[in-house]
């Protein structure tokens, strides 16, 4: 079981990873979708697999007499889908936002390469803001 | 009192909540928020004197018996940056009212703000691997918040590119911790100094150690992991740019310092090693980034770069002397970085311009602004007696002790280019006549003392660490000694609640 997991992980990473690479943005939030499911996986199988006893304390014993799965990793996973659930919602509206001010999705394109900070790359695809501008 | 340890984090979450409420009054918003600050220094400052008694403090929520449930642990280090976030959010929040406009009041500016203060003092104080990864979450979260309230042409390709590798480290960060829970079976950083240490497939320890290390470099802005940090912070609003400068990557530099003292010291010849190339090439290639630039805050942003560099050179020797270093530098370079931001605020309210061919002739014109830049400008280069100098004396001393001489000369040339950029700023924004004498910039406008007050206090804390270095440098002495000596942290936090 650990073994067919693990295997699964791998894969996702690598299909998340490729989306990632493509350099279109829409892309990557799928890729990093795929990434955070395989990383809740990944905690998941450390955690201890096992699907034969709940995780109950029997009556009148304070511990786990049998091998039961733990319950951790699930709570762990949990709060990790919550977030980043949270963070996919924010990342579409900002690419969204980015791609109605900028008319592009390509990480190669003018708008994303401006590395000098006075938007002259930019100026070409959207207005020039009042507020860099001195005169 | 037991639950002081929680305070720093729970008030600037209250005071946020309060100031969703008032988000429709710029005064009274602006009024609330610096109550909220000054109290949370307060706050940090009695809870440096308890750990100054104490040693180290620690707490269980819920009362859980450790090492489950979440703890705080607080030590010197974790106190001291507790009380250096105060500091910047408080002169931060002051600053605030003359930069922010009502729209971005409007926006829930003093929510996000307050929550950002209370996020990095949870990253402070947390001894919980999880809970850390949570609050770098909040942070992250509060940050976006800000992030997008800006303006300019670089904005939303900035922002996506911060927003995105932040993603990234976050997903680095919790597969590490999945590998960590799966070898270790804790994620309690002091359960996890005994636990580490009995690992028998060490190699798989330090694979989730590099991981690790890759998630905070991006937070840190490490080479060769920088590149969105000056792609975003020009297009923030200037305070917003200054608690980010100040606070942001250095949480990253202590999360590592944290980690790689407490944790990971199982293979130091791999991890500290990689630490040390990294530091050396971020210094480089930081600064020499920084001259290729002529707009004020990205030579400043270029300038986090190179200065977190050392903060890690300092770790990545991993000398008594050198974690001394590292920590003075954290400490200087938080106030001094900040600074300089604020000043480039008011630069651009007095020339009109963050660009240093549209400005000039500042040092006629208004000279206050002219030292609130000098004292912070030359600390960074290392001009004694101010506390930059300090900082790097210390970490080039405990180079050549450990007969790192080529990373010693390194630092010390990079303090050089550091000396260059800094005058270039100085001769192009205040010496140089004014680009557009005579017309409308030339009549003096009048700069406002809620800017010019916080550079002002600063600056004056960045000279007086400079002349009282040294009780500064014995507590950062007791600082790296609990880091490298971790027993005493360890069984803090392992007596559990009482």
């Amino acid at each position: 079981m650990e073994a067919l997991l693990a295997c699964l992980v791998g894969l996702l990473f690598a299909a998340g990873l490729y989306l990632m690479l493509s350099g279109v943005l829409v892309r990557f939030v799928f890729g990093l979708s795929l990434i955070s499911n395989a990383v809740n996986l990944l905690i998941f199988t450390a955690g201890r697999l096992e699907n034969v006893h709940p995780p109950l304390i029997a009556e009148g014993q304070t511990t786990l007499s049998v091998p039961a799965s733990n319950a951790l990793p699930q709570a762990l996973i949990l709060t990790a889908i919550v977030i980043g659930f949270a963070m996919v919602t924010f990342l579409l509206v900002l690419l969204n936002g980015a791609y109605l001010r900028t008319g592009s999705q390509d990480t190669d394109d003018p708008p994303f390469l401006d590395e000098t900070g006075d938007g002259s790359l930019h100026a070409a695809s959207a207005g020039r803001s009042a507020e860099s501008d001195p005169s | 009192m037991k639950i002081l340890p929680v305070i720093p984090i729970l008030l600037p979450m209250a005071v946020a909540i309060l100031s969703v409420l008032l988000r429709g009054d710029e005064k009274r918003a602006h009024m609330l928020a610096i109550a909220g600050a000054v109290v949370h220094l307060m706050v940090a400052v009695l809870l440096m004197g308890a750990v100054l008694r104490q040693g180290v403090v620690a707490v269980w929520i819920g009362n859980w018996p450790a090492p489950f449930g979440i703890c705080l642990a607080v030590d010197y280090l974790s106190a001291a940056m507790v009380v250096i976030t105060a500091v910047i959010h408080t002169a931060v929040t002051v600053y605030a009212r003359r930069d922010i406009d009502d729209r971005q009041v409007g926006l829930g500016f003093y929510s996000f703000m307050q929550l950002l203060a209370a996020a990095l003092c949870g990253a402070f104080l947390t001894g919980d691997l999880f809970n850390l990864y949570v609050w770098f979450e909040v942070m992250l979260m509060a940050s976006f918040g800000l992030l997008v309230m800006g303006r300019g042409p670089g904005l939303l390709p900035g922002a996506v590119k911060y927003v995105t590798i932040n993603l990234i480290s976050t997903l680095f960060f919790l597969t590490a911790i999945g590998l960590i829970y799966g070898l270790t079976g804790t994620l309690n950083m002091a359960d996890l100094h005994a636990k580490a240490a009995g690992v028998q497939n060490t190699d798989l320890l330090t694979a989730a150690a590099m991981l690790l290390m890759a998630a905070f470099g991006i937070k840190a802005a490490l080479f060769p992991l920088f590149f969105w940090l000056p792609a975003a912070y020009p297009t923030l609003p200037v305070s917003v740019s200054a608690f980010f400068a100040g606070m942001l990557t250095k949480v990253g530099v202590y999360a590592i310092i944290r980690m790689f003292t407490l944790v990971f010291t199982h293979d130091t010849g791999v991890t500290h090693n990689t630490l040390l190339v990294v530091a050396a090439l971020t210094m480089l290639f930081g600064v020499v980034g920084a001259a290729a630039q002529m707009e004020m805050r990205r030579i400043l942003s270029f300038h986090i770069i190179s200065q977190v560099g050392y903060m890690v050179l300092g770790l990545a020797m991993f000398t008594p002397l050198a974690l001394a270093g590292a920590i003075v530098y954290l400490v200087h370079h938080i106030i001094v970085k900040a600074n300089l931001f604020l000043v480039s605020g008011l630069v651009r309210q007095a020339g009109g311009s963050f660009h240093l061919k549209h400005v000039g002739g500042l040092y006629k014109s208004h000279g206050l602004v002219a030292v609130g830049f000098i004292i912070p400008a030359f600390a960074l280069a290392g001009f004694p007696p101010l506390s930059g100098f300090w900082a790097k004396l210390l970490i080039i001393k405990a180079g050549i002790d450990s007969q790192y001489y080529t990373l010693a000369v390194l630092a010390a040339l990079v303090g050089l280019l550091t000396v260059f950029s800094m005058i270039k700023i100085w001769s192009e924004v205040f010496w140089k006549p004014s680009p557009a004498e005579g017309s409308r910039s030339s009549g003096r406008s009048r700069l406002s003392a809620w800017m010019l007050g916080p550079v002002l206090a600063l600056a004056m804390i960045t000279v007086l660490l400079g002349i009282f270095m040294e009780p500064v440098i014995r507590f950062s002495v007791i600082a790296a000694g609990q880091l490298l000596d971790p027993e005493p942290y360890v069984s803090a936090v392992l007596r559990g609640a009482r």
